[in-house]
């Protein structure tokens, strides 16, 4: 069923993601992006109807941490706002709703993280069921690599298309100035057996926003919105011993429920942040050759943890608003091993 | 296009208490949600999406816990949302799972908030040191005594009118079989005795740390005509946010609050809401704060809420009962303090709420607030569909 109303992504902008930004608070991270992607409109913060912000409290290392980046949006006169303890993408399914509803015409949502003042693949531990795999510290690499070993057994891929995924994302990513690894990487040592350092993401900090806007309001902030034709999300078991992880099905779900398979898309913005993973999603997601995958060099060249799902679907809205993709496919996920998914199908207006 | 109805037609939540050392964080909301299900008549089944709300995740030392409690709310090939809006989150959770069902996303949605707080201790997880920004001080109350101390100087309200919101919601928590605290043997001389925490903050004016969980179904038209018994519609739901702190902030009226209710208020066509409202379950962490808000919600005219609170008006059985449940002095699982305020306005519409039912009660505000008296999200429900 198509959704009851019109919402299209209107302006993108993203921070260029780095290493470490020791000198920047979260705050002060995020502002640039926010009076970027306002001004591509030229909407003023007073304008949003409504506004939705993903970030994480564990990367902050405290607790309330998304409550200062209120002082960034500037909530005064009061806002109308929300937050999701989720990737960005999540803050923009929550404002979709919001726009659907008709009590808002336009949405501000941006996602935003630090992954560098602590250790992330540790820090990401504490996601796992907390009586008996956390206290294992098994880390986000480790659980990766049982993923890539899995699909290797499998016969779905080997070490030298991992390499391939890895070389084409970072040369992707060559023409993209915001990404943090750009051009010819090494793939470099095994980190966790059978991945090695160039089929993993690059650890960094960054921040994303996006402005949603609802039918004809859209064609007055935008030459040509990139129209939400259908989005959905998915979970799947938390234990990886019940999932077979060489398989996605929450993203196949979310993508039948977001009409991705009722007519091929041009472009697809995938968050895999180990080159393995884009090798399960794009089974889940029927992508043929002909299908231009991370064109922005996707999570491999940059990988914002909470806002590196948002990107996807700013990177594929973007090139809609370009005019370098009729239909797009936008994917986040979440959760070790992709256990949570969403899909975004986007759409340019016919040419 | 319009808005799809919203009906509440399933509630359900835990015995709160200090500390359930028999269950794990997934067995606590599972024991919410099946209760939830049970007060519906339906099955996990007949859930499409769930929306989870809770507190600053470090309270229990998990991570976006929503992944770890997929399983256990029966979310596994569904949609799982995670909201977190600090002490508001549990209205929020609410209002967004409602917008799924008014947008016409989904059919039924589970929303559920909740806080083991037994895992660690929320004073202190409040109260981390952080450069070049206002420390929390010694946690809430730390923060929110000179709000009051500010209210009680404007209004020249008398020193014991906090001691009098504790002592009836203590009270009230003791009809209602949920409420954490039960002290049968409460006294007013009691409460005035009872330790200063944090000046005027006495031990019995401030909430407790609890562990509970409380659910809700949510459900469209369609559902609420296959309800076994009377749903609660929504009339009107809003947030609003504004900065921590600011100069020019009333800190203890907040612009954010006063805009969310007028929100609600014109959303559920409530011109008089003294007069049009007939309870009201709001978010009172420190017993003063009843006063405060009903200023702040339009139930009193600035410097007069107290007056309403000493006169006796906001008790159980009187002409605008306030926090019939006991509220949050009487129970605080942080991240469902505002759910469970929600689902008791919906209780006293759809005429459940037991010993602390009101009688006749067919308009109730449900109210929570969080951060520095930052983060608000109301909902007004009613025992009549809003199209009727």
């Amino acid at each position: 069923m198509p959704p009851i109303r019109d919402v299209a992504v209107v302006a993108f902008a993203q921070s260029d993601h780095l290493r470490t930004t020791d000198e920047l608070s979260e705050v002060e991270m995020l502002i640039p992006v926010l009076h970027a992607v306002l001004e591509q409109t030229g909407l003023k913060t007073s304008d949003i109807g409504f506004t939705c912000s993903g970030s994480s409290d564990y990367l902050a290392g405290r607790a309330f941490s998304f409550t200062m980046a209120l002082d960034g949006v500037g909530a005064w006169p009061p806002i109308s706002e929300s937050h999701v303890e989720m990737d960005g993408a999540w803050a923009l399914y929550e404002a979709w709703t919001k726009l659907l509803t008709g009590d808002a015409d336009t949405a501000l949502v941006y996602g935003y993280g630090k992954s560098s003042p602590g250790s992330v693949r540790d820090v990401l531990t504490r996601q796992l069921d907390p009586y008996y795999v956390a206290p294992l510290w098994p880390d986000s690499v480790a659980l990766a690599a049982l993923q890539a070993q899995a699909l290797i057994d499998a016969g779905e891929t080997d070490e030298p298309a991992l390499a391939g995924v890895a070389s084409r994302s970072r040369a992707s990513a060559a023409t993209n100035s915001h990404a943090q690894l750009r051009g010819s990487v090494d793939q470099g040592d095994y980190l966790v057996r059978p991945l090695r350092v160039g089929d993993c993401p690059p650890v960094g900090d960054g921040a994303a926003a996006v402005i949603l806007a609802a039918g004809e309001r859209a064609r007055e902030l935008c030459e040509r919105p990139a129209w939400i034709r259908g989005i959905d999300h998915r979970i799947e078991a938390h234990g990886l011993g019940v999932r077979d992880l060489t398989d996605s099905p929450s993203t196949r779900l979310a993508a039948e429920r977001a009409g991705a398979f009722e007519r091929p898309v041009d472009t697809a913005e995938l968050h895999a942040p180990f080159t393995s993973q884009e090798v399960v999603l794009r089974k889940a997601l029927r992508l043929g050759e002909e299908v231009r995958v991370n064109p922005s060099g996707g999570a491999l060249a940059a990988n914002p943890i909470m806002a590196a799902g948002l990107i996807r679907i700013g990177e594929a809205a973007a090139r809609v608003h370009r005019g370098e993709s009729d239909r797009a496919l936008a994917h986040a996920t979440s959760g070790p091993c992709l256990q949570q998914n969403l899909v975004a199908v986007l759409e340019g207006d016919p040419r | 296009m319009s808005k799809e109805p919203v009906a509440v037609v399933g509630i359900g939540q835990t015995k709160h208490v200090a500390a359930r050392r028999d269950v794990s964080i997934a067995g606590l909301v599972r024991e919410a949600a099946g209760r939830a299900l049970a007060d519906a008549e339906l099955t996990w089944a007949d859930i499409d999406a769930v929306v989870i709300g809770k507190a600053p995740d470090f309270f229990e030392g998990v991570m976006m816990p929503e992944l770890y409690l997929a399983d256990a709310l029966g979310a596994v090939g569904k949609p799982m949302l995670r909201v977190h809006t600090a002490g508001s989150v549990g209205g929020s959770t609410a209002l967004v799972a409602t917008n799924l069902i008014a947008g016409r996303v989904h059919g039924t949605v589970l929303t559920l908030a909740y806080e083991k707080q037994s895992e660690s201790n929320a004073m202190w997880g409040l109260s981390l040191p952080i450069p070049f920004q206002q420390p929390l001080l010694a946690g809430a109350g730390g923060f929110f005594a000179p709000h009051v101390r500010a209210y009680m100087r404007r209004t020249g309200a008398p020193d014991t009118v906090g001691s009098l919101v504790a002592y009836k919601d203590r009270r009230n928590a003791l009809k209602n079989p949920y409420a954490h605290l039960h002290e049968h043997d409460i006294t007013l001389e009691k409460v005035q005795a009872s330790p200063m925490l944090w000046d005027p903050i006495r031990y019995s004016e401030t909430c407790p740390s609890s562990d509970g969980a409380c659910a809700m179904i949510l459900t469209d038209r369609a559902g609420a005509a296959r309800s076994p018994r009377p749903p609660a519609w929504l009339h009107g739901g809003a947030m609003r946010s504004e900065p921590t702190l600011f100069a020019g902030k009333d800190c203890v009226s907040p612009q954010a609050g006063k805009d969310c209710a007028a929100d609600v208020y014109r959303q559920a066509g409530i011109a008089d809401p003294r007069r049009d409202i007939d309870a009201v379950e709001m978010y009172v962490p420190f017993s003063w704060y009843e006063p405060m808000w009903l200023e702040n919600l339009g139930f009193a005219e600035e410097g007069e809420g107290w007056k309403l609170t000493e006169s006796g008006v906001t008790e159980l059985d009187g002409d605008l009962p306030v926090n019939m449940s006991g509220g949050v002095l009487s129970t605080n699982p942080i991240g469902a303090s505002g759910m469970i305020r929600f689902a008791e306005a919906a209780l006293q519409v759809r005429g459940q709420a037991g010993e602390h039912q009101v009688e006749g009660a067919r308009r109730v505000l449900g109210h929570a607030y969080g951060g520095g008296s930052q983060f608000f999200s109301m909902w007004l429900v009613g025992a009549e569909s809003p199209t009727s």
